[in-house]
């Protein structure tokens, strides 16, 4: 069952494309904390990914932190092994850590069912947000729903996300 | 013309894909059945060369050819959009253009890229 709004985080400690294991405690200072699941291959996380890495460069003078997480099978999706994720990273100078989930725990604990899917927690680290960064995959351009930025700025200022879950729309995660 | 649409149910991509190339058609005055078929399992992928939901073919050609030169996959595919961008759907514009170089193409000079 996929975590409901006002549950709390679910910890992890996975390892990260750039050596370190990273774990949600890491960031307890941060007001709020986004752990999103990604992969390499999926057409819709490219769609979505410059605008993903913008939201993080943009807000994190303001204390929110995106921790990206990979829990498909790169034994069926090659695309998405770890070297594969460490190449991504590195390319795309991901300005958060992209953290590899190989036994699939922390997508079956947080429910999670897409590829992008993101979790957004307050400094409380209940769920305040769940689902699609905003409203149009294809063109930046004619986005209408900016569902992520409207909710990071409704928790950084104190007040409920006006729209607080959106059907996630992606890739499936590739189970094994 | 033969009209192929292969998709593959866990991507949400291909009822917008249809409907885009169901309006192609409509504006283009094209009447021909779409065959549609559902790709399934793996074996299926590889049979219909298929490499990635949602594929189109016109008289057997890939709307983006060189995207169908990836293996056979059970996956989303991607496409590169006329501006630049990756996107799990083609546009509108590229599938009118795919369309519209298929029927300007005589058939015999066109390439089987797999459609069962």
């Amino acid at each position: 069952m996929t975590l409901a709004l006002r549950e709390r985080l679910i910890p992890f400690a996975l390892p990260a494309t750039d050596g370190r294991t990273i774990s949600a405690d890491m960031y307890a200072d941060k007001p709020v904390l986004g752990v999103v699941f990604w992969c390499n291959h999926c057409p819709y996380v490219k769609a979505w990914e410059d605008r993903m890495i913008a939201v993080q460069r943009e807000y994190a003078d303001r204390g929110v932190q995106f921790v990206l997480i990979s829990s498909n099978d790169p034994v069926q999706y090659p695309d998405d092994s770890f070297d594969a994720m460490k190449v991504l990273a590195q390319k795309k100078a991901y300005p958060f850590p992209y953290l590899f989930d190989e036994s699939q725990e922390v997508a079956r604990a947080y429910g999670a069912t897409r590829t992008p899917e993101i979790f957004l927690f307050d400094r409380e680290r209940d769920l305040r947000y769940h689902g699609a960064p905003d409203d149009n995959f294809e063109n930046p351009g004619a986005v209408q729903a900016p569902y992520l930025r409207d909710a990071l700025e409704a928790l950084l200022t104190g007040r409920d996300p006006a729209t607080a879950e959106t059907p996630p729309k992606g890739c499936t995660i590739k189970w094994k | 013309m033969r009209i192929d649409f292969l998709y593959w149910e866990d991507c949400p991509s291909h009822p917008e894909a249809l409907a885009r190339l169901r309006q192609v058609l409509a504006d283009e005055g094209v009447t021909d059945e779409i065959h549609i078929a559902r790709v399934d399992t793996i074996d299926d992928a590889q049979r219909h060369r298929f490499p990635g939901s949602p594929t189109i073919r016109f008289d057997g050609v890939d709307l983006q050819p060189e995207g169908a030169q990836a293996l056979a996959a059970l996956t989303c595919r991607m496409y590169r959009t006329e501006s630049g961008r990756l996107s799990p759907l083609p546009t509108i514009e590229m599938i009118r253009r795919a369309l519209r170089a298929a029927r300007q193409t005589p058939k015999e000079v066109r390439h089987d890229t797999g459609t069962a």
